[in-house]
């Protein structure tokens, strides 16, 4: 463990006393100078919810307000914050509106990414009006960024439906693709469109220039019955194949998920909303958990904030160490093992080191 | 109740009819079996839709939203020693704790027919993973 990162668990140990919030930060360390190791926030999936006139969904607002919090008492300064989609529930421009406006109490500049909830209602119109394109790239300090709107689908979904009878509005397209389970549901999608665009960000871009990329959706193939699944996935993994290190941090999924596929590091971010099932834990059908990833604690549903969390995350020689901050658990660390190749939890990785909450039944 | 009972079945039930049964044990058909699985079809899909913002929900909030396939419920552990209440507790119970808390509405009868629907469609959700009374 690098001093850096130990000054940084020294800080958030201090705010972890004032309560553990469900923001996501980032550490970046990996440049060849001090000056050049920066930070950044990750906060996704606050899922806003608007009920009737003001009202909107007590405990979804507090998560986002106790996460945004956390995010300014951060020492030192994150460089930037990433929004990693699902300001809203079911993309009203109220609940898009309501979101930004907590959000604006953020520090710093943030970037947002797409998620499926701030999409379907209008297409993503009024998130494009507030906060501009969908996709596209940055660099800083040394790594390049990709935004991707990785929550695309299929267009004849989009414009005709499951059953080819066209959808009544826009809000029960929304809402069929708010609804997890949904058995008509449509596969997530970057496209053709985005991808070429991506090939040609990346031509420019020198091949040991550590590659950071922000997705809403997981861009590897997990479970598709709840979109846990990017249906171009092996596309966009061959995109990014010829770069020596790769990171895919991505939302959605509301649960701790890593894997290593290749030169590319995976890692999922806790919701500040509420926390999902593991896939494995529906009987009916299979899917395809990383096999490396020890599960987060299973949710005890009398505390609001459980299964929530944040990360710190930490980018060192161009990898990433995910440092999971849990309210109501013990923190977990998930950090890149350079002999192996692949991230491994720092404590509970062994099998007979893991505890009994981690079992997801 | 059955309607197309063979005439033996009728006569030979009369005397269960006479002791207050309305028909014999045992001497169902193919139809009866048809018929009664419709009837729990159509109650765990009733139980779908609740579970899927059916319910009178004060605040939008739909058990799917944390249970999608009512997964992560374990309702083979039920009745289980539930460390939250300090008790021993049915997954009835446990339902009415999320219809009273995270919909903030409130709890349904034990015997309301949208209870009955609720825990078919969760139970059957889960068909097939064996029977774990206790297990936490």
């Amino acid at each position: 463990m690098n001093l850096k990162r130990r000054n940084f668990l020294k800080t958030s140990g201090a705010i972890m006393a004032a309560g553990a919030l469900p923001i996501s930060l980032v550490e970046i360390a990996f440049g060849k100078t001090a000056a050049e190791k920066f930070t950044f926030a990750f906060i996704s999936d606050s899922h806003i919810t608007h009920i009737k006139g003001k009202e909107f969904v007590r405990n979804w607002d507090q998560g986002l307000i106790r996460a945004i919090a956390e995010c300014n008492m951060m020492s030192p300064r994150p460089d930037f914050v990433v929004y990693g989609g699902d300001i809203a529930q079911l993309g009203l421009p109220e609940e898009i509106d309501h979101g930004l406006d907590l959000l604006s109490d953020l520090k710093g500049d943030v970037h947002y990414v797409m998620g499926e909830h701030d999409y379907y209602l209008d297409l993503g119109a009024h998130w494009r009006k507030r906060l501009g394109p969908e996709h596209y790239a940055f660099d800083h300090k040394g790594v390049h960024f990709v935004v991707l709107n990785s929550v695309l689908t299929h267009d004849d979904w989009i414009q005709n439906s499951w059953n080819d009878k066209g959808w009544e509005d826009g809000m029960a397209r929304m809402k069929a693709m708010a609804r997890l389970d949904n058995p008509h549901g449509s596969p997530f999608l970057v496209g053709a469109d985005q991808r070429e665009w991506l090939r040609k960000d990346l031509e420019k871009v020198d091949k040991g220039t550590p590659v950071v990329v922000l997705s809403h959706s997981p861009l590897q193939k997990i479970y598709k019955g709840w979109n846990f699944w990017t249906e171009d996935a092996e596309e966009l993994q061959k995109l990014l194949r010829p770069f020596d290190k790769v990171t895919v941090l991505y939302g959605h999924v509301h649960q701790i998920q890593y894997n290593q596929i290749g030169n590319i590091s995976f890692h999922a971010v806790m919701a500040t909303a509420w926390p999902w099932p593991y896939p494995s834990s529906y009987a009916q059908e299979a899917s395809y958990m990383p096999t490396l990833t020890v599960e987060m604690n299973r949710a005890d549903p009398f505390f609001e904030r459980d299964a929530t969390g944040w990360q710190m995350v930490d980018v060192h020689t161009g990898n990433v160490d995910m440092h999971y901050k849990l309210p109501d658990n013990t923190n977990r660390s998930v950090a890149f093992d350079e002999q192996k190749g692949h991230p491994a939890d720092t404590r509970y990785q062994p099998e007979d080191a893991r505890i009994p909450p981690q079992k997801h039944y | 109740m059955a309607k197309h009972k063979p005439l033996a079945t009728l006569v030979s039930g009369a005397l269960l009819m006479a002791a207050g049964g309305l028909l014999s044990a045992d001497e169902f058909t193919q139809e009866d079996l048809k018929r009664w699985e419709k009837q729990f079809v159509t109650v765990m899909e009733r139980g779908e839709g609740l579970f899927h913002g059916g319910l009178a929900s004060t605040n939008t909030m739909s058990c799917d939203q944390c249970h999608p396939n009512a997964a992560n419920t374990h309702p083979e552990t039920y009745p289980k020693f539930q460390q939250q209440l300090g008790k021993v507790a049915t997954l009835a119970e446990i339902i009415n704790w999320c219809i009273e808390n995270p919909l903030r509405t409130e709890p349904l009868a034990l015997d309301d027919p949208r209870m009955t629907a609720l825990q078919a469609y969760i139970v059957y959700e889960r068909r097939g993973v064996e029977l774990a009374p206790g297990k936490h």
